[in-house]
């Protein structure tokens, strides 16, 4: 049942690090994660790593496994063969602190910059009022775990450091998208999500979606429906006559 | 002297789960300067763990609903042992917590006519969890966590400065309370990332730390649940309630090894799922106790249309309290009827289409799908108990959130009383939010009454510091000691000898291991240096995990009844007269010591709304001397 699995884990700071080669016992049923617990019990006591819930819920465990963008608590040893050899690096869109443990302060200056819910002035509490098909949308959003992996793999900041004072990545801009599909929030959000959030940046590859833990459609779903939305405002001509015909107010259409 | 990095605030916040976010927004919106200190990443707390719902009587979807039904079945889930007070409070002002975070963002499920929805759970008469599928404490930390967002983003629009009225310290550790004669004068911990110290200077601490899960072996709670509150309270010189009350959700996962604990939602059961034996029998039936016999079906079909018509059938037994349905299950195991992993199973799987589970339980399908190559609506789960809450914590003052220290509040699972020896599923997310609030509102008030505040001393903060290293220089003249080692032997033994079922003569074993593991903590050393160094960090959690498990076992070993997250097989059954009587504990700074202490009896009126014929099977003669039933 039992086996011996060959680990490169890579330790070091923000100036210098290496890949180190470790020899661990797997049990059945284990994740990767359970292997990272072992080796910090047995071998490697001061070896950095972040979690929380080891259960897929608080995304923490954040990861790179075989180059792959991963939660380590939810990567199941099963996946890999007996003598291949796992490689566990942090993620590499963040700057390292030790280890496994990366910087993700970027995620929450980027999260300041959103405005936040703007419910309508007169609405009490308890007189809130929504169906649930208008609330599934923004629903399937805030099912958002901010592991930060769709950050991670983002090729508009993944080894490009210079759009990310521009750029506020899938994870922020999804955010937008679910205020601006909320059925009570009252501001228009598109103006912002094109110019302060970076918006245009994004050019549909899908890659968050595809490592996103909780399966959020977030390119389908959230972003290319907010880029209509932006569309739709910027480009039809319709609207752009009227907007310097009669100085339309930024109203939510 | 020490390096130190200083700052001052009113108000600091330990934690950052529902109880430490919501007590927060409420004193900076007091206008107090609010700092939020928490272990983990902000957003990461361990509320995120929660998944059946916020218990609010609403009366959304059954409108015979409302605060006194709520009250009154708390303290049943309780056993009575409840503080009275905190449980009214507790059900008079959760509507207004609920209906609060709608104006945050929260989204929750709906109803048809577009209100909030609410299901139906363990202990709860009616439909009262206001829910998001199974992953409400992610809805509510996320709301709790946008809010403050929020409030930064007013600050900045004022000041220039996100934090110049609240600043979240994220992976920072308190490791002591500091204190100016008899209150409290600030906090000292460490920065997780740099291992470099840090003090706040400030006349009121708000303890929301959660709970101790960690002590155990098999449990559902994450590695930040050591009891940091806890201990930090008794060492300031606080007291503790009920520490012998621990609960063991009956549902947890039970294979995989690697996931042995990981909770499964109780909302399950209240979708419709029910447990079976290895004969795929229906075995709840057989575990309903005389106090519950009028509320619950004796058998299937009566259980099975209360889903539908809760009105004219009595509820399924599969939801009964927590600790009645874990202890069943544990009985099961026992008598050899068990799963192929040593649990029961779960089935919703024939229960509902397997689109409708999907959409009701994601996360719960995710979660067996992805860890244990279960599909839960084809096959069944196997579950059995796992330890999931403690219900004893620092005692408090209903109304304020007060400990017995001037300046120290707590809130939230860390504090005591409201749950009593058991609490009802969804309790836990709505005392966060009335807590909470409660406690930042009486932190406030306790710092605007200050005619001066108090000063911390550099000799404490000397001190706080170098027992912080100690790790690193052991001072013990025995073997040199491994803190992973030392906690899984105590998780061991806490498991094994304080757990679920619980004998004398075990308990007291139990201490002569804390005794022993206490002798080897001197010898704790941890390799390395200070940044990020989980080993280090783990033998100061150590600290507060031993000296809170002994609190465990002391009280356990006193009360020599049944009750609640409380069973004592050689005191099996539950005694009135323990009823009345707390639990208290205090630490001399080296061991713990334990005094039984009267409740308040209950307010006249709210003990007028249970019948004698219910309370006889709780109270003694004499207290029930002044109900009107009794002169009847």
């Amino acid at each position: 049942m039992g086996y011996k699995a060959q680990f490169r884990v890579w330790r070091g700071d923000d100036e210098s690090g290496e890949l180190r080669d470790y020899v661990i016992e797997v049990n059945e049923g284990e994740v990767v994660l359970d292997i990272i617990h072992r080796l910090q019990a047995t071998q490697a006591p001061d070896l950095a790593v972040r979690w929380n819930c080891k259960a897929g819920k608080c995304g923490s465990c954040s990861a790179e496994i075989n180059g792959k963008p991963r939660l380590m608590c939810m990567t199941r040893m099963s996946t890999f063969t007996e003598d291949e050899v796992i490689t566990v690096t942090p993620m590499r869109t963040f700057p390292v602190v030790r280890d496994l443990v990366t910087d993700v302060s970027f995620n929450y200056t980027k999260a300041r910059e959103v405005q936040s819910f703007t419910p309508p002035p007169d609405l009490k509490p308890g007189e809130y009022r929504m169906q649930q098909v208008d609330v599934e949308r923004s629903q399937e959003f805030r099912k958002c775990i901010e592991c930060f992996l769709c950050q991670n793999t983002c090729h508009v900041i993944r080894d490009h450091e210079e759009n990310k004072e521009a750029f506020s990545g899938p994870r922020f801009l999804m955010r937008v998208a679910e205020l601006e599909m909320h059925p009570l929030d009252t501001a228009d959000r598109r103006d912002a999500a094109q110019d302060e959030h970076g918006l245009g940046y994004c050019n549909i590859t899908k890659c968050c979606t595809e490592v996103c833990p909780e399966h959020i459609k977030i390119t389908d779903n959230a972003l290319i429906p907010m880029k209509e939305r932006v569309a739709g405002r910027r480009y039809d001509p319709v609207v752009w006559l009227g907007n310097k015909l009669f100085r339309r107010s930024s109203k939510k259409s | 002297m020490t390096q130190v990095e200083r700052h001052t605030y009113d108000v600091v916040v330990i934690g950052a789960g529902g109880a430490g976010l919501r007590a927060a927004i409420e004193a900076r919106q007091r206008g107090l300067r609010t700092a939020v200190v928490c272990k983990s990443l902000f957003g990461k707390a361990h509320t995120v763990m929660a998944e059946g719902g916020v218990a609010a009587s609403m009366g959304n979807v059954n409108s015979n609903d409302n605060w006194q039904v709520h009250f009154r079945d708390t303290m049943r889930g309780g056993k009575f042992l409840n503080n009275w007070r905190m449980a009214e409070l507790h059900a008079r002002e959760a509507p207004d917590r609920v209906w609060e975070l709608e104006t945050y963002g929260a989204l929750f499920d709906r109803t048809k006519d577009g209100r909030i929805s609410q299901r139906n759970f363990g202990g709860h008469e009616y439909p009262r969890l206001a829910h998001v599928g199974d992953r409400t404490g992610l809805e509510l930390i996320r709301t709790l966590q946008q809010k403050i967002v929020s409030l930064q983003q007013e600050d900045h629009k004022e000041t220039g400065d996100y934090e110049a009225k609240i600043k979240v310290f994220q992976e920072c550790t308190v490791t002591d309370l500091l204190k100016d004669g008899d209150r409290i004068a600030g906090a000292f911990g460490y920065w997780r990332e740099s291992g470099r110290f840090i003090l706040f200077e400030a006349p009121a601490v708000v303890l929301a730390t959660g709970g101790i899960g960690k002590s155990f072996k098999v449990t559902s709670n994450s590695w930040e649940y050591t009891g940091d509150g806890h201990a930090l309270a008794l060492r300031a010189g606080a007291t503790l309630i009920n520490m012998e009350f621990i609960q063991f959700h009956p549902t947890g996962m039970v294979w995989p090894p690697s996931v042995k604990g990981i909770l499964v939602t109780e909302g399950v059961r209240g979708d419709g799922g029910v447990l079976r034996n290895s004969d795929g029998k229906r075995f709840m039936f057989d575990y309903i106790p005389e106090v519950f016999k009028d509320k619950y079906a004796d058998n299937e079909e009566e259980a099975d249309r209360w889903y539908t018509d809760p009105d004219n059938n009595r509820r399924t037994p599969d939801l009964l309290p927590r600790d009645e349905v874990a202890r069943a299950i544990n009985s099961e195991v026992k008598a050899g009827r068990g799963s192929p992993h040593g649990g029961v199973f779960l089935d919703i799987s024939s229960r509902m289409p397997a689109e409708e589970i999907r959409r009701r339980l994601p996360s719960m399908h995710h979660q067996f799908k992805e860890l244990a190559d279960v599909d839960i609506t084809a096959e069944p789960m196997e579950v059995g108990p796992t330890c999931h809450y403690v219900m004893g914590g620092v005692e408090v003052d209903p109304d304020t959130a007060a400990a017995k220290v001037p300046g120290l509040f707590a809130a939230g699972e860390v504090a005591g009383g409201m749950h009593g020896s058991n609490r009802l599923g969804g309790n836990s997310l709505s005392d966060l939010l009335v807590f909470g609030r409660r406690a930042g509102m009486g932190a406030a008030d306790y710092v605007d009454s200050l005619a001066e505040r108090p000063a911390v001393a550099q000799s404490d903060v000397d001190a706080a510091a170098e027992k912080a290293v100690r790790p690193f220089d052991p001072q013990g003249d025995g073997v040199e000691e491994n803190p992973y080692t030392l906690h899984s032997e105590l998780q061991q033994s806490m498991n094994d000898l304080v757990g679920i079922i619980r004998k004398a003569d075990e308990i007291r074993q139990a201490l002569e291991k804390i005794e022993e593991i206490k002798s080897r903590v001197p010898n704790i050393a941890v390799e390395g240096h200070r940044q990020f160094n989980p080993g280090w960090h783990l033998a100061i959690d150590l600290y507060n995990m031993i000296l809170v498990s002994e609190c465990v076992a002391k009280a356990a070993l006193l009360r020599e009844e049944s009750r609640g997250g409380h069973t004592r097989d050689d005191h099996p059954s539950m005694n009135a007269t323990w009823r009345n009587k707390l639990l208290v504990c205090s630490t001399d700074g080296t061991d713990v010591s334990v005094v039984e202490q009267p409740q308040i009896p209950m307010r006249q009126e709210l003990f007028e709304l249970f019948e004698i014929g219910e309370l006889e099977k709780y109270y003694t003669d004499e207290e029930l001397a002044a109900h009107p039933g009794r002169n009847a």
